[in-house]
């Protein structure tokens, strides 16, 4: 009766982040609680002391610690999980680079959240930004059902044997983690015939002994950080194919890379990330109404960056606009700096208009984005580069 | 590169070493006396670059592991090890 199907509830994509992590058959969890993550870490600890998720929930004093448990439990050769937002990702920062060093397909989902200071508990995507060059893998998500898919999605891509990196999936703060929606929770014996047991390629073993997290320097060090490059831009195909073959099973279709929404002919575009993605949809089908060509380009794969993707969705706008929920201080917006370096050696490219906005949890509302796309379509190419604060 | 090509990331075969020592020595030890074979110098050789010539009871010296330290000659009971200069590089 219950094998092979799903259920539908209402819960936010916390909770689904959890069950997510429940289903893909989670060995180890070593989390510290900072809001709002804090509700993924509560759910999975409730599963395991009623009995429904068989796993080892360790009790750390720290996300540095946390993340450095998790390590140990893929070297160990099981399946490990971890969580967190903010400060508590800025505080695992040291071990997010020996993770991805290492080339231990740990899957951590951030919440994001804004950096201190200001203080402030709410949403924006810096956290997860100023991790980006630390090598892992980041996918950023609009709704919980597409959190729940892409936990699922991202040990796949982590473990596979072509790849071996990190993956963090991103969610934002309250806009998902705190909201509820309508999401489907598959059924166990489906997500294991998609998801099977971890394959390690090496473990901590006594019969068959290695020297693990070894340190290299000068051409040897060069050589795996190589490797770890090649494996990282190797990860866009992975990302296309796991990503294909979830839709096949599960019936859900998310883009792969980047998911261009109405681009057809369009003039003008939004490039976001995020859960402001679904409001731009709604923004983007009354400009069409109101018969101005405007689309949107939502980028899922921030790292590995696209290129190829976005050079080919965005060559043939005159402009686009960049939505920054961060900013890379004495520059501009990571997004909008990322973007432009993908449009580089197009003869005369659209033009980049960088705005950054729904900085420590201000909203996104349709008027803002509205505004961004005006502004794009009285942009021409060739135009100097634009940078605006649009909530000052 | 010394190294299993399927396994991803720093992982190294146990008991063996990533990095060749001998790049950085900018002098080498060179047996000039008698050797006794007491095998002071190969115990206290950071580097595991003593090499013991069971056949010729002396030892000898690894170049691609020594890093020219000189812990061997301050160790040999007879003296029988001196430290040559060279341009770098003994590998």
């Amino acid at each position: 009766m219950t094998a092979r199907m799903p259920v539908k509830k209402y819960i936010t994509a916390n909770e689904a982040v959890a069950q997510a992590a429940k289903l893909a058959r989670v060995d180890v969890v070593a989390a510290y609680p900072i809001t709002p993550q804090t509700s993924i870490v509560e759910k999975i600890a409730q599963y395991i002391a009623n009995g429904e998720m068989d796993a080892d929930y360790l009790k750390v004093e720290s996300e540095h610690s946390a993340l450095t448990a998790c390590m140990g439990a893929r070297m160990a050769g099981v399946r490990a999980f971890t969580s967190t937002s903010s400060q508590g990702l800025e505080y695992m920062h040291e071990m997010l680079a020996y993770v991805a060093g290492g080339r231990y397909p740990l899957v951590l989902v951030n919440v994001c959240r804004s950096v201190a200071l200001p203080w402030s508990i709410w949403g924006d995507q810096q956290d997860a930004i100023q991790q980006r060059d630390t090598g892992w893998i980041q996918i950023f998500t609009e709704t919980g059902q597409e959190a729940l898919d892409m936990v699922l999605q991202a040990y796949r891509i982590a473990e596979d044997h072509r790849v071996l990196l990190p993956v963090m999936v991103c969610l934002d703060a309250f806009i998902q983690s705190h909201t509820e929606e309508l999401i489907e929770i598959p059924d166990q014996k489906t997500v294991d015939s998609f998801l099977p047991p971890y394959d390690a390629v090496v473990t901590l073993d006594v019969d068959n002994p290695y020297s693990i997290s070894v340190g290299g320097f000068g051409q040897q060090y060069a050589h795996w950080r190589a490797e770890q490059q090649e494996a990282t831009e190797k990860a866009q195909q992975i990302i296309l194919e796991v990503g294909d073959e979830f839709a096949r099973i599960f019936g859900r279709h998310y883009g792969g890379l980047i998911e261009q929404y109405r681009c057809d002919g369009a003039e003008a575009l939004l490039v976001a990330m995020g859960a402001c993605t679904g409001t731009a949809r709604d923004v983007v089908d009354e400009m069409r109404d109101e018969g101005k060509a405007v689309g949107l380009v939502k980028v899922r794969a921030y790292r590995p960056f696209p290129v190829a993707s976005l050079r080919k969705a965005i060559s043939l706008a005159k402009a686009a606009a960049v939505l920054d929920r961060d900013c890379s201080w004495g520059y501009e917006g990571a997004l909008a700096t990322d973007l432009k370096g993908a449009l580089y050696g197009l003869p005369n490219p659209p033009a980049v208009l960088n705005f950054i906005g729904g900085l420590g949890g201000a909203d996104v509302p349709p008027e803002r984005i509205k505004y961004m796309l005006e502004k794009a379509l009285a942009a021409k190419r060739g135009d100097t580069p634009h940078l605006e604060f649009i909530d000052r | 590169m010394k190294k299993e090509k399927s396994i991803p990331g720093p992982v190294q075969k146990a008991g063996t070493r990533p990095t060749r020592m001998g790049t950085w020595s900018t002098a080498k030890p060179v047996l000039k006396g008698k050797c006794s074979f007491c095998l002071f110098c190969w115990i206290f050789c950071p580097e595991g670059a003593i090499i013991q010539d069971e056949a010729n009871r002396r030892v000898r010296f690894d170049f691609e592991d020594c890093k020219g330290c000189g812990i061997c000659v301050r160790e040999c009971p007879t003296k029988a090890i001196e430290m040559v200069e060279t341009e770098g590089n003994n590998q």
